[in-house]
């Protein structure tokens, strides 16, 4: 029932949206808008923040309290919503250079604090708004535009940054894995606390021509190919992992959440002199 | 002592008087000489039931507090300068998304780390051209600890009514210095609230002007789902490309503040009637001016004081109109010549000005005014 | 009233920035008009400080010291960087380890600041309070009662009576000095 989802969550009349063919963003923009609804999450309620990319563009089309801040700043804006107002549902979507280049610092701090956002990053592995230039995800030697001879950086493992962070909830999907995300979404809105779900996202006008990936089949294919689940992998060798990634719940670990250790402040100075 | 009459900091008077304005968010990062403003906000907000966040950087400082402030929450970050020029893009932000936020700046020694412990008004042009594009910037300088509680709550309510930042452009003098001050009454000051909508969601246009440019404003959560951008818009707020859109969005924006001059612009005189020269003076270095004046006129040297309170927009018409009957402007500032080339651009068709400059880190002295006056003479 | 401008200097640490906030708050408890600034370097311990007061019946424009009646020095380094502008008949209040050249004409009031907290008190903390009750002895620039009730009410709790003892040693200290 697609049509009621869009319907209920999207604004229909700012539709259709500026994502290429082929590019995996509205599916796990669609797959969030499920998790929402599976939740039954009061939309007045329900506030969705993004930086600045192709993957932050996703708010806008959303009928929540929407917005679209700086690049790199989301989950900065995002910490000053929650904090201000804990009644809100935050959830924040980021792409992979928005959130691991230029918001490093927000994200790892955003980790750390644990404070109740549930963030979403779009990774595509390349700048796409501004072309293909190559992002902190881009796996290493291949080509973007600004790694015209292949790309000698490292890249980050976002999951894995998030959980050495202090991330309270980590998981991984893709576009072909929706269901995925859209279940650890809901668990992500759900757990009290800092959580962060890598939904990876194919992006076949940039990266994947850059790379001879294929078209929008390819890329899909190929993340169904290379995910695993962390059931299988329990079960696998080093060999077999070769060149794979995992997919579905990678942390689960509750702590206490930001606000409500800042509410306990508020609560222990009631009545005491000012 | 009274509660009333006290012995303030100039930093503490900023958070009395956001306080008082009705700040309920603060966040921020620590920066030498604005500081205390972030300590005492953390001390006292949670006392009345306000949030205070220690950021990671003074980008994040600011961008949390336009989040808050979506909420419905008066808020405010403080910082100097190297932290003033990190939250330029941010600033920005505010000003095309109409967000309400205070931001201080403590000025001190620039460029860079510069003098960190020292005064300075090196940041006057920064607060105007900071960040990038055509946008409305409201200003104020206060040169007192009792001006500095007053203008803070002014910021925060030129903020809500007007649906932008505001910038206090503080001194390390002004900051860190004790005075004696009487704190108003609550039912002395007067507070305003930004305008929110009562019509019905679905009518709800949240970029749609008000006569006076200014559209209402909604909190998120408060029933009136809408989208906020950096980028233009129109008035329901979604992105537009359209040239037409975009030209109007832009010169609202500036109209805003440029249609309310009169609203917004203050500015203090002291002995004009009859001077022959004025003293264009802002910040501490109006009190040296005022010291000067007093040595001066003892001498019978009529001498008087042009003192800016709003910065920007610049008292441009007060000021042209005195120009004219006085032989002389002597500008001085703690800097190589910033403001001096407002008073220039307005004022060089009808007198001549003088420029007094001092970066070494310590304030102007009355004496050396009144040595440049009587140089000049 | 004429104004009375006052510089106090040590090191980091020794307790002036508190010095000159607790003088300015005991003029404004006889009624006057105080300003207080301070300069300072990166060092939180140690370097030159200073911390200024002026107190007036009239409203203070300028907010810095002009021509100093009353320095005090703690340390030679702060006494070295901060001896401008004291008036010719200024007061100069020093602690015995800060020495003076012999040309200086002003009234020197020297004693034993730094050592009467540390070795009669046990408690360097209070040097600054010391120094509080050996200026106003000199200069009265402040009444007796104002200045213990701003003592008192800065201080932390459990600390009044050792304060109250530092001032008083202050104030005999300098009645030493005076009677010279």
């Amino acid at each position: 029932m697609p049509s009621q989802l869009v319907d209920k969550y999207f604004r229909a009349e700012d539709l259709p949206q500026i994502w290429c063919p082929g590019c995996g963003h509205g599916i796990i923009t669609r797959a969030i808008t499920v998790a929402i609804e599976q939740l039954g999450l009061e939309p007045d309620k329900v506030c969705v923040v993004s930086g600045i990319g192709c993957s932050s563009r996703a708010p806008g089309y959303l009928d929540f309290n929407t917005l679209h801040t700086t690049h790199g700043r989301a989950l900065a804006f995002a910490t000053g919503i929650k904090l201000a107002n804990p009644d809100l549902k935050v959830i924040v979507i980021m792409g992979d250079g928005d959130s691991t280049a230029i918001g490093g610092n927000h994200f790892i701090h955003a980790c750390r604090r644990n404070i109740d956002l549930t963030t979403i990053i779009f990774n595509n592995n390349i700048y796409g708004m501004t072309g293909g230039q190559y992002s902190p995800l881009t796996p290493k030697f291949d080509k973007g535009t600004t790694a015209p001879y292949g790309n000698i950086d490292r890249p980050f493992d976002i999951c894995d940054l998030a959980s050495g962070a202090g991330a309270t909830y980590v998981g991984r999907g893709t576009s072909y894995h929706a269901n995925v995300v859209t279940s650890l979404v809901k668990k992500g809105i759900m757990n009290d606390g800092f959580s962060l779900i890598e939904a990876i996202s194919g992006c076949p006008t940039y990266y994947g021509r850059k790379n001879k990936k294929g078209g929008p089949v390819d890329m899909m294919q190929w993340q169904k190919d290379n995910a695993v689940t962390v059931t299988a992998a329990a079960k696998m060798t080093p060999e077999q992992l070769e060149g794979k990634f995992l997919i579905g719940e990678l942390k689960n670990k509750p702590e206490p959440e930001y606000t409500k250790e800042y509410q306990k402040i508020i609560d222990n100075l009631k009545g005491s002199d000012i | 002592m009274s509660n009333k009459v006290r012995l303030m900091q100039g930093n503490e008077a900023c958070v009395e008087g956001a306080i008082a304005a009705g700040m309920k968010f603060y966040a921020g990062y620590p920066i030498t000489p604005s500081t205390e403003i972030a300590e005492i906000s953390a001390e006292r907000l949670p006392r009345i039931g306000g949030k205070f966040i220690q950021m990671e950087d003074e980008i994040a400082g600011i961008a949390a507090a336009i989040g808050a402030s979506l909420t419905g929450a008066k808020t405010m970050t403080a910082t100097s300068g190297p932290g003033f020029s990190l939250k330029q893009e941010n600033i920005g932000y505010a000003c095309i998304a109409e967000i309400p936020v205070v931001v201080v700046n403590v000025q001190r020694g620039g460029p860079s780390t510069g003098q960190p412990t020292s005064p300075a008004q090196g940041d006057m042009m920064q607060a105007k051209w900071g960040t990038h594009g055509d946008h409305p910037v409201i200003a104020l300088c206060p040169s007192s600890v009792r001006e500095t509680f007053d203008l803070t709550i002014r910021a925060f309510n030129l903020a809500e009514k007007y649906r932008m930042p505001v910038l206090l452009m503080m001194d390390e003098v002004i900051g860190h210095m004790r005075e004696k001050i009487e704190i108003p009454n609550a039912s002395e000051i007067e507070i305003v609230d930004r305008k929110r909508p009562s019509c019905p969601a679905e009518d709800y246009l949240p970029f749609k002007p008000e006569a006076n440019l200014v559209p209402l404003m909604a909190d998120f959560g408060a029933g009136y789902r809408y989208h906020v951008t950096g980028l233009v818009h129109d008035e329901t707020g979604f992105p537009s490309n359209s040239t037409d859109i975009a030209d109007k969005l832009i010169r609202r924006l500036v109209d805003k503040v440029e249609l309310n001059k009169e609203d917004i612009i203050t500015w203090e005189e002291e002995n004009t009637e009859d001077a022959d020269i004025i003293i264009f003076a802002y910040g501490c270095v109006a009190r040296a001016a005022k010291t000067a004046i007093k040595i001066l006129r003892e001498k019978g040297i009529k001498v008087g004081l042009f003192r800016p309170i709003t910065v920007w927009p610049f008292p441009e018409e007060r000021l042209i109109e005195l120009s004219k009957s006085v032989k002389t402007i002597i500008a001085p500032e703690m800097n190589l010549g910033q403001m001096v080339l407002e008073v220039e651009r307005l004022c060089n068709k009808h007198t001549k000005i003088e420029r007094l400059n001092k970066v070494n880190g310590e304030i102007i002295y009355p004496e050396e005014i009144v040595a440049k006056i009587e140089e000049v003479l | 009233m004429e104004k009375h401008e006052v510089r106090l200097s040590g090191s980091g640490g020794q307790g002036l920035l508190l010095a000159g906030i607790i003088l300015a708050e005991a003029a404004i408890l006889d009624g006057k008009n105080a300003v207080q600034t301070q300069s300072y370097g990166p060092e939180a311990r140690g370097g030159a400080s200073k911390s200024e007061v002026l107190i007036s019946e009239d409203v203070i424009d300028f907010p810095k010291v002009r021509v100093c009646d009353v320095l005090l020095s703690l340390t030679q380094k702060s006494y070295e960087q901060y001896n401008h502008g004291l008036k010719e008949d200024g007061i100069l209040i020093l602690d015995s380890s800060v020495t003076v050249d012999a040309s200086v004409k002003n009234r020197i009031f020297s004693m034993p600041i730094i050592e009467t907290a540390a070795k009669v008190l046990g408690k360097p903390m209070v040097t600054n309070i010391v120094a509080l009750g050996a200026i106003v002895e000199v200069t009265k620039l402040v009444s007796d009662a104002s200045l213990e009730a701003a003592v008192l009410s800065r201080v932390p709790k459990g600390t009044e009576e050792l304060n109250k003892r530092a001032l008083s040693l202050g104030y005999e200290i300098a009645r030493q000095s005076m009677n010279k």
